[in-house]
């Protein structure tokens, strides 16, 4: 029996101890938010943070995790009000969306470990991202905005 | 009130039941099968309404179950004042979702923040045309959503002035109140809600519109998205995140040759993994057949890692077919010399083979652009429960009726016991406007007597997509002795989307071939444009901007190739071949234009001649630039709007490219919401540099031989663009609205490529540009 902490509540999983993490949130506790695009850690739609540090859901196994805390886009903020949340919809970042919780926990992350992070290093740590869409210009510049205080 | 639901008597300024009549040039993306062959259509007689409110018509009524204007479908007011209203269109990331209400909420004097979205399930008989796509959404339905806007505040209106008695003309819809001002009366819209609903929807023709300058929504662009909380908190629901009670989990193996069909299967690995239950075959259909599913065996499993994991297990034998031989590098061989031969003739004007011969300069160009894959970031997935003879569905379609309608036919049961809910799509770019994912589900779901999800990976999207065509495009231009071109030759040879449909497809529809190859609207006196016969070895389908994209690069390029044999300065160049303001009539037989009346949205060259003038004057077109950039400049009219680009490249000594910055104009006539528009024109610069720089999907013995985002790359962020300036004309009284979610794309690659013939003095004819740069 597998046991992990995700957004503060405890789960548990006797499948396959193999499972991605990513199809474990999404198909068995049915966290939604957290995306699936490659599989493969090419894309980032699938980031989650597990305790500091971003991580790709779909290439860490749920065994991985064990023990450990998860946090997925639906736990980031109580109230979706995070600071990169609200940069993200002061600068009206996206465009279709479904890479956006993946770069907003990128962010999040980001800011964690860099709280003022240079348009370099914003562009640098965003770059295991993708945004098919082409939200590029906004992003960066709702990460700045949220380093520097919404 | 509740408008929606009550079934009264539909108002379609359209009625229903048009495809019968379609001539190939009007066909919608899904009815392209039944228009094949059919000739002599009539003409529809246009809309009544827009007659009477605009100096334009659109294209809206001829698309299949043309356009619906009654508030009774499309608004609903609650006693507690909030305003529902239906989006009927799919939201991809263009906005529409949120534009086409607001533009009702404008209308109806509704306070946005009193305004719920809904979004309609599949019914074109109820909601009109429902194909979200051709860049189409705001040009067809700003006047039918002002319109159901009016309709629905007249009644507000009349209720109010028979509560108070007093003449309707002397009440006034404010913000979500009706007002009496001479006695200084108010009523809110949702206490007068039950009343309205009873008042008699208003003649069209009679119904009075806004005057745009009490706007208060409308081309202002500081409404936010309807869905950007949800999207932010990771609520938003995509076709992925469809959960339904017992719902299965299927991912399917598909045949790697387009046509291929599965010998044998060992499925015994596949069911010792954990959480798998089930292997079954998937029915297939031959090729070509439109968006029919290609077959193969499906893994059943309790989660989509598990379905997975035991697909990677299945041993798999499959018949390769006719197409086990396709090959991307003999394939362009084919295309190349088809190219340097005459092919069927589609616009003659002069001689341009005399001319070509008497010329004193000819520049010849032979551009190639790969197959490129759509890569939405949600790969396609569908939902459906199918219950005997009846079957729901949700996913992530550009398509809802088109959906409906396939569902029912592939299942062999009534459209009407078919619902298709449409989610949020995960990007669409016309992958999405093939439903074959949803089919597949239904099949699924049928066989097991559960709700299925089916789930395609990246690699399946890469592998088994819909591609965009693959093509050469040769330009010969004839230079007179002071530099004038005086002959224009461009062979056009690409597979045709219409292969996909039909057997034996070698040339270009009509579409197809009105996507800047036909429609050129350089002022020369000799014009010859020709399609050489190109036969498909895979499934084309449409990709953002469709030929657009081949023929904008081809034809933008050769202009940078006339400048740099003339000596002259790139937009001067482009200037002079437009030539005077004028508007172009190609001598083509049925002109393809879009779908739109010609004379609502003609070639208009002043009008091309504005983004060029404009992008150059707030792009700084020739401002000095350091050592090893260049500026490159390309302008396109495609889905009947303007846009003109100006790339600013940078080429280190290594070959590798950077762009600091990029500028374009766009004249879409009227908007709706001109942030969104910028942020479509900020995403096309994204997706031009990732064609550009990386975009080739090839074939060998048949199969793709790309997987996932490895070795089909994407532009990240580091190496974006860093300013994308948006530049947007603003529109005449009454300049018809015109697309804004293709048109960015086409002009961005010939523009970089422009752009670093000037850094480097290289001329990149073959795309990608990948490693050409590298010395
Ligand atoms: S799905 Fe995990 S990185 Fe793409
Ligand atoms: S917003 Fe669509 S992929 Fe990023």
């Amino acid at each position: 029996m597998i046991k992990v902490k995700i957004n503060g509540q405890e789960q548990s999983w006797d499948g396959d101890p193999d499972l991605p993490l990513l199809w474990f949130l999404r198909d068995e506790a049915g966290l939604t938010g957290t995306k699936f695009g490659c599989g493969k850690a090419l894309c980032g739609a699938c980031t989650v943070i597990v305790d500091k540090e971003a991580v790709r859901s779909c290439i860490t196994s749920i065994n991985d995790v064990a023990g450990r805390e998860v946090t997925t886009i639906e736990g980031l903020h109580p109230d979706g009000d995070h600071p990169v949340q609200k940069a993200w919809r002061q600068v009206n970042v996206p465009q279709c969306g479904f890479c956006q919780a993946g770069q907003i926990m990128q962010a999040a992350a980001l800011l964690m470990d860099n709280p003022k992070p240079s348009h370099d290093q914003i562009r640098e740590a965003m770059s295991g991202n993708i945004c098919r869409c082409g939200c590029y210009q906004r992003i960066e510049n709702a990460v700045h905005l949220a380093s520097t205080g919404v | 009130m509740n408008f929606i639901d009550n079934p009264g008597k539909l108002h379609n300024f359209q009625k229903r039941g048009f495809e019968k009549n379609i001539k190939v040039e009007k066909i919608s993306r899904r009815n392209i099968l039944k228009g094949l062959g059919i000739t002599g259509g009539f003409v529809l007689a246009a809309p009544v309404m827009t007659r009477q409110a605009f100096a334009y018509e659109t294209g809206a009524g001829k698309m299949p179950h043309g356009v619906v204007v009654d508030p009774r479908v499309f608004v609903a007011v609650a006693p507690d004042g909030i305003v529902t209203i239906l989006a009927h269109r799919s939201e991809m990331g263009t906005g529409v979702r949120t534009s086409l209400p607001l533009i009702v909420a404008e209308e109806m004097e509704a306070d946005w923040s009193k305004v719920k979205v809904q979004q309609a399930h599949g019914d074109e008989v109820k909601f009109g045309n429902q194909d979200t796509d051709g860049s189409r959404s705001t040009r067809h339905y700003l006047v039918p959503m002002r319109q159901i806007g009016a309709s629905a505040r007249t009644m507000l209106e009349q209720a109010a002035a028979k509560r108070w008695g007093v003449p309707a003309t002397e009440v006034k819809a404010v913000n979500h109140e009706v007002v009496h001002s001479a006695s200084g009366r108010k009523l809110g819209f949702g206490e007068l809600a039950a009343d309205a609903a009873k008042e008699s929807v208003p003649a069209v023709e009679g119904l009075k519109l806004k005057d745009p300058k009490d706007f208060r929504y409308l081309g202002k662009g500081e409404v936010g998205i309807v869905d950007l909380h949800d999207i932010t908190t990771g609520k938003a629901r995509y076709g992925a995140d469809v959960r339904l009670p017992g719902m299965k989990y299927a991912v399917i193996a598909r045949p790697p040759v387009t046509g291929g069909k599965l010998t044998s299967f060992d499925p015994d690995a596949a069911l010792k993994v954990p959480g798998v239950e089930k292997v079954m075959k998937v029915q297939g259909w031959p090729w070509p057949s439109k968006f029919q599913p290609l077959g193969g065996v499906a893994v059943i499993a309790r989660n989509t890692g598990a379905a997975i994991k035991g697909r990677d297990a299945l041993k798999l034998v499959w018949d390769d077919g006719a197409n086990a031989k396709y090959d991307s590098v003999a394939y362009r061989k084919e295309l190349e010399e088809a190219s340097r031969k005459p092919g069927l003739v589609l616009r003659k004007e002069g001689d341009a083979d005399v001319a070509l011969k008497s010329a004193d300069k000819v520049v010849v160009g032979e551009y190639y652009i790969p197959h490129l894959a759509h890569v939405s970031m949600e790969p396609p997935v569908a939902v459906a429960d199918v219950k005997g003879d009846k079957a729901e569905i949700w996913a992530p379609v550009q398509s809802p009726g088109g959906t409906r309608e396939d569902v029912a036919k592939t299942l062999g049961i009534p459209e009407g016991n078919v619902t298709v809910n449409v989610t949020l799509l995960g990007g669409g770019f016309g992958r999405k406007s093939k439903c074959d994912y949803a089919l597949e589900a239904a099949l699924l779901s049928k066989e097991l007597g559960a709700p299925v999800k089916v789930q395609w990976t990246r690699e399946d999207d890469i592998h088994n997509g819909f591609l965009h065509t693959v093509s050469v495009e040769r330009i010969e231009a004839g230079l007179d002795k002071d530099g004038k071109v005086i002959a224009w030759r461009h062979r056009s040879v690409a597979p045709s989307i219409a292969s996909t449909f039909a057997a034996g497809t070698v040339h270009q529809a009509s579409f197809e071939i009105g996507m800047g190859l036909v429609d050129m609207p350089f002022e020369i006196a000799n014009i010859s444009c020709e399609n050489p016969e190109a036969a498909a070895h895979t499934r084309i389908g449409w990709f953002r901007s469709v030929s657009n994209i081949p023929r904008a690069f081809a034809v933008q390029s050769m202009v940078g190739e006339i400048a740099n044999a003339t000596g002259r300065d790139q937009k001067e160049t482009l200037l002079a071949l437009i030539g005077s303001p004028r508007i172009v009539k190609p001598a083509v037989k049925d002109l393809w234009n879009y779908g739109e009346p010609y004379d609502s949205y003609p070639i208009d060259t002043a009008r091309l001649r504005r983004v060029v003038e404009l992008v150059a004057d707030k792009g700084e077109w020739g401002r000095q630039v350091p050592k090893g950039h260049g500026l490159g400049i390309a302008v396109h009219r495609s889905f009947v709007s303007y846009i003109a680009t100006i790339v600013e490249v940078a080429v280190d000594e290594k070959g590798k490219l950077t762009v600091p910055r990029v500028d374009t104009a766009i004249d879409c006539g009227t908007y709706v919401n001109p942030e969104r528009v910028a942020s479509q024109i900020e995403g096309a610069a994204i997706m031009g540099l990732s064609l550009a720089k990386y975009g080739a999907i090839t074939f060998k013995d048949g199969k793709v031989e790309q997987n996932n985002f490895d070795d089909f790359q994407v532009v990240r962020i580091d190496e974006a663009p860093l300013v994308t300036n948006v530049h947007i004309v603003p529109p005449g009284p009454d300049t018809p609205p015109s697309g804004v979610g293709e048109p960015g794309v086409p002009p961005f690659a010939p523009a970089l490529i422009n752009a670093i013939f000037a850094a480097t003095g290289k001329r990149i004819r073959t795309l990608p540009i990948g490693k050409q740069l590298e010395a």
